[in-house]
C-alpha cells in the first residue's frame, strides 16, 4: 500500500474496527507513527507502509477522573493512561478491567477494542481501550 | 476560545470595534491558554520590524456563565482531539497525567502540589484585583474534591471572566506615552507535540525550556538575575515543572523549592506575586498580559503590600493547551 491518502486517523480507526492496531512505516528512514501521519517528520519522506503493533506494552502514566465532559460524565470516575507500546510508538487511552487502586506505573497492560461504540454521526471512530 | 464560550469569533475585529479603535489593524492571535503571550511576542515582533510605533496586546475571556462540564469539555479542545479528548482525557487529566509521572520519578508529594495552591491563595488574597482573595490552608486544599487524581479542586485554577492588555512602542517613544515604561528585553516562543504521548519526557515541557532559553539569551540574562516571575500555574504541578523548564532548580526538585519557602513572597525568588492563575484567576485568553500586568505593578513599585523590594528583573511564563505552546518573556525596569 503505497497511496499516502490513506495513512490518516480515519484509516487508524477504521482498522481499529476491524480489530488491528496499525501504524504507518516510513519507507525511507523506517520511523514508525502511531497515528500514521502522511509526510515524515524524521526525513520528510511521503512514502509508507502498514505495520502491525504489537498490542502489549508498559503503562507510563495515569490518572482517575472525576469531572469530565458531558459526554464522559456517566463514566466516572474512569482512569485514562499512556501506554507505552512494544516496538516504540506511545498512546493514550483508558485503563478498563482492573480496581482503580491496582493501577500502578510500570504494569503491563494490553489494548482491547470496544466495537459496539455507536457510529452515528461524525467522527465515526471506535474506542480501543486497556485492560491487564 | 470565544466561539464555545460565547458564540463569539472573529475577535481582533470585534475589540477594536468595542475600543473606540475602528479601522486600526487588528487580528486575533490562538494559541489556546498562551493566546496573549503569543500575541504579545507577535506585538513585539510588529515594534522591531519597523512597521508600527504603537500595538495594543492583550485577551478577553468570558467563561463562568457555562458548566463546568462545558468548560471542562471547552477547554479540552486545546488538546489533540482524535486521541486525547475522544478517549475522555480532560485539561485537568493531562496535567494529572505529568504529576502522577513527576511523583513516580521525583517523589513529588500531593502535599507540595497543594503547597503552590496555598502560597498562590496566600499572595492573591494581598490582590485586589484576583478573582479569589482569600487564603487556603494545606488541609483544606489536600481534602478538596477530586478532579482528576491525583489533582483535588485547589490544584486547578480558576474559571474566570477577565480581560488584560498591555500597549507597546519602540524605546524612544516611550517616555512621551508613559512616565514609568518598563523595557521587554527577552521574548522566546517555541511549540511541541499537540499531544502530550507523543513527547520524549512527561515530566518538562520542552517548549517551555526552549522559549525561556530564547529569552535569557535576548536579555543577557539567566534565572540567577530573576527578581520575580509569573509562571503558568493552570495546575499546580505546571508550577512545579515550570520552575525546573525555567532553571530556577534542577528537574525534580520543583516541589522541595516550594516546601522550603523559596517562591514564597518572603522568599528568594518570589513566583506569582500576583496569585497566578491559581487565586488570580485564569481567563484563558487574558492569563498571558495578566501576568504582564503584574510583572508591570512589579517593576515600578505599584504591587502594594505584594511589592517586591528593588525588583529589577521579572519574567512571564505563558503555556497554551498543555504545552504545545509556550512564551517567556523577560522585562526591565527604565
Amino acid at each position: 500500500m503505497n497511496s499516502q491518502e490513506q495513512f490518516t486517523i480515519d484509516q487508524f480507526y477504521t482498522c481499529i474496527s476491524q480489530g488491528k492496531l496499525v501504524g504507518g512505516k516510513c519507507t525511507k528512514c523506517a520511523a514508525v507513527y502511531l497515528p500514521p501521519r502522511p509526510l515524515c517528520s524524521r526525513c520528510f519522506s511521503g512514502e509508507f507502509e502498514w505495520v502491525e503493533i504489537p498490542r502489549r506494552g508498559q503503562l507510563l502514566t495515569y490518572t482517575i477522573i472525576h469531572v469530565a465532559p458531558p459526554q464522559f460524565q456517566h463514566l466516572t470516575p474512569y482512569a485514562v493512561g499512556i501506554l507505552q507500546l512494544e516496538g516504540g510508538p506511545k498512546i493514550p487511552g483508558m485503563i478498563k478491567e482492573v480496581d482503580h487502586k491496582d493501577i500502578r506505573i510500570g504494569m503491563q497492560l494490553a489494548v482491547e477494542f470496544d466495537l459496539a461504540t455507536p457510529m452515528s454521526e461524525w467522527p465515526k471512530w471506535p474506542r480501543y481501550y486497556f485492560r491487564p | 476560545m470565544g466561539e464555545s464560550y460565547e458564540h463569539q469569533g472573529h475577535t481582533g475585529a470585534t475589540l477594536a470595534d468595542w475600543s473606540g479603535l475602528q479601522h486600526v489593524s487588528a487580528t486575533r492571535v490562538e494559541a489556546a491558554c498562551a493566546s496573549s503571550g503569543a500575541a504579545l511576542r507577535a506585538g513585539v515582533l510588529a515594534i522591531c520590524s519597523g512597521l508600527c510605533n504603537i500595538v495594543m496586546v492583550g485577551g478577553v475571556e468570558k467563561m463562568t456563565h457555562r458548566t463546568t462540564p462545558e468548560v471542562t469539555e471547552f477547554l479540552a479542545m486545546a488538546s489533540d482531539f482524535p486521541f486525547e479528548q475522544w478517549h475522555g482525557i480532560t485539561f485537568p487529566g493531562l496535567y494529572a497525567l505529568m504529576a502522577t509521572a513527576h511523583m513516580h520519578r521525583y517523589s513529588t508529594s500531593e502535599e507540595q502540589l497543594a503547597m503552590v495552591a496555598v502560597k498562590n491563595h496566600h499572595n492573591g488574597a494581598l490582590n485586589p484585583k484576583a478573582h479569589m482573595q482569600k487564603e487556603i490552608t494545606l488541609e483544606k486544599a489536600m481534602l478538596s474534591k477530586v478532579i482528576a487524581w491525583p489533582l483535588k479542586l485547589y490544584d486547578c485554577s480558576l474559571i474566570t471572566d477577565g480581560a488584560s492588555c498591555a500597549i507597546l512602542t519602540k524605546p524612544e517613544l516611550a517616555k512621551k506615552y508613559s512616565d514609568m515604561p518598563v523595557h521587554i528585553v527577552g521574548s522566546g516562543q517555541a511549540s511541541d507535540t499537540i499531544g502530550i504521548y507523543g513527547r520524549e519526557s512527561l515530566t518538562s515541557l520542552a517548549a517551555a525550556r526552549k522559549a525561556g532559553r530564547e529569552a535569557y539569551d535576548m536579555a543577557q540574562a539567566g534565572p540567577e538575575n530573576l527578581d520575580v516571575a509569573e509562571v503558568h500555574d493552570c495546575f499546580t504541578i505546571a508550577e512545579i515543572i515550570a520552575y525546573e523548564d525555567l532553571g530556577l532548580c534542577e528537574p525534580g526538585v520543583g516541589g522541595r523549592l516550594v516546601e522550603k519557602g523559596t517562591t514564597s513572597l518572603d522568599g528568594e525568588k518570589p513566583i506569582n506575586t500576583s496569585g497566578g492563575l491559581k487565586s488570580k484567576g485564569h481567563p484563558v485568553g487574558a492569563t498571558g498580559t495578566a501576568q504582564v500586568y503584574e510583572i508591570y505593578l512589579q517593576l515600578t513599585e505599584q504591587a502594594q503590600r505584594r511589592q517586591i523590594k528593588d525588583a529589577e528583573i521579572g519574567l512571564t511564563h505563558n503555556v497554551g493547551g498543555s504545552g504545545a505552546t509556550a512564551t517567556v518573556h523577560i522585562f526591565r525596569r527604565d
